[in-house]
């Protein structure tokens, strides 16, 4: 579903990735960590698009993402995207940002695209504030909410880039709760997170990176069980011992 | 000093001002309309990242900028026929001028109010399919305008009073209605007085519109 192969890329004179390879397939769950600015949130953005890459290839269902030929807008309406901050359209109300992108990209009428929008917000149980506006809803719901909005495009997998980072301790859960049912049902996700707990519960591989390289590219079990790399092992021992 | 004031004047010459006042605002109205998109468009030209097309832009709104408003209407006015061969009116020149003049202090502003929003707004746009058009047109220029609403009727209130420089190429705003009522009747300093006072009112109106404006439409955060 999703192959990075070989991907470099530089801001400038200073390199941010370096010929990090790796793959996703269909139904996959994986998982990457690793210390900050060691470049998973890059390498997540280059996957649908918003961060270019100097080298290498990043295919998406089967379309080369970094290939000026291809039309990104496209592709995007089908890889489902949630960001640290959440990012939802503080000008719109709930409902409206879960429309907008299934009318003006998608091409559904505004009804549908209304009930489809209440449908997903029933799952993540946010229904009652379909009305509501962005800024008047907490964290933890508000990244529930943009969950809903990228699974409104109906994607074909999700991207997320750190989406508990910025969330109180208390409100974490719940976003993790329906990421993890979206994982029972079978979605194709790469999770960029340093939530191990989640990492163990439905990951299937974790890929481990550090100064813009992936160091670790492992099975769960493996990971947790006995890392292969000495950074690794680190890097787990510091967030896993307290 | 009052008691040699005459105020019944004012009726007599109400006819004359409303018909200036209408001219004023009709004047402020276009341009500030023509301007907030042209503004925009040279906004977006500025940020597009394309060289030639930001470059062009700032050199328009850096001209527009550092010429005095009387200058331009001058110019414009005497200019434009020399150009074309034929004559454009006081009216139409004044209104063409303003919208070009005003344009450029509007895209500074929406310049601003674009860049205030987040990169991430952006990507999120984007990552829902949208082009850079639709992410422009449906998630940030919607949110630039918000936010710069005060800024932006603000500079209308500049743009308003500063309609009354018109009498420079003898287009007949709200001042020199008021002017040559005052000059037909002898009453100049009545008229004066009447006329600041309808400029007030007006802006003041304006204020309690943005207030009002800024209460609605603000994003809740």
């Amino acid at each position: 579903m999703i192959q990075i192969q070989n991907v470099s890329k530089w801001y400038g004179q200073f390199q941010v990735l370096t010929d990090c390879t790796t793959s996703i397939a269909k139904g996959e769950v994986v998982v990457v960590c690793g210390p900050s600015g060691s470049g998973k949130s890059t390498l997540i953005k280059c996957v649908n698009g918003l961060e270019p890459v100097q080298q290498g290839k990043i295919i998406v269902d089967g379309i080369q993402v970094n290939d000026p030929a291809t039309n990104l807008p496209k592709l995007r309406s089908h890889v489902g995207m949630v960001f640290q901050h959440f990012e939802l359209f503080p000008h719109m109300s709930i409902i409206q940002n879960l429309a907008i992108g299934q009318v003006k990209v998608l091409g559904r009428s505004q009804d549908e695209a209304n009930e489809r929008g209440m449908k997903l917000l029933d799952r993540v149980g946010i229904k009652s504030h379909a009305n509501k506006f962005p800024g008047e809803l907490s964290g933890g719901q508000q990244q529930r909410v943009a969950i809903a909005r990228a699974l409104s495009m109906d994607p074909i997998c999700m991207l997320f880039d750190e989406p508990t980072s910025a969330l109180d301790p208390e409100m974490i859960s719940e976003v993790l709760d329906v990421m993890v049912d979206l994982a029972h049902e079978g979605m194709t996700m790469m999770v960029v997170t340093h939530e191990m707990g989640f990492a163990r519960k439905v990951a299937h591989r974790v890929v481990f990176m550090d100064q813009g390289k992936i160091v670790e590219d492992a099975s769960k079990d493996e990971f947790f069980g006995q890392p292969r790399s000495d950074r690794a092992q680190q890097f787990l021992s510091k967030i896993l011992n307290h | 000093m009052f008691s040699t004031l005459d105020f019944s004047v004012i009726p007599l010459a109400l006819p004359a001002i409303f018909k200036g006042l209408a001219f004023s605002l009709e004047l402020t109205l276009i341009a500030m309309i023509g301007g907030v998109i042209l503004g925009t468009l040279l906004a977006l030209a500025r940020l597009s990242g394309g060289k030639w097309l930001g470059r062009a832009a700032k050199f328009y709104v850096d001209i527009m900028r550092s010429i005095p408003l009387l200058m331009m209407i001058l110019w414009f006015f005497f200019l434009i026929p020399l150009l074309t061969g034929q004559p454009i009116g006081q009216e139409k020149s004044a209104i063409i001028t303003f919208t070009l003049f005003q344009a450029a202090f509007y895209s500074e502003i929406m310049r601003a109010g674009i860049q205030s929003i987040p990169r991430g707004q952006v990507n999120a746009a984007l990552a829902i399919g949208m082009t850079y058009w639709q992410s422009m047109g449906h998630v940030i220029l919607p949110q630039a305008f918000r936010n710069m609403v005060p800024v932006l009727l603000t500079q209308t209130f500049v743009l308003f009073q500063d309609t009354s420089l018109v009498y420079a190429i003898g287009a007949t705003d709200l001042l020199k209605a008021a002017e040559n009522a005052g000059m037909l009747y002898g009453r100049t300093v009545e008229m004066y007085l009447f006329v600041s006072l309808i400029y007030f009112a007006i802006c003041f109106a304006l204020s309690m519109l943005v207030k009002y404006m800024n209460k609605r439409i603000a994003i809740i955060r």
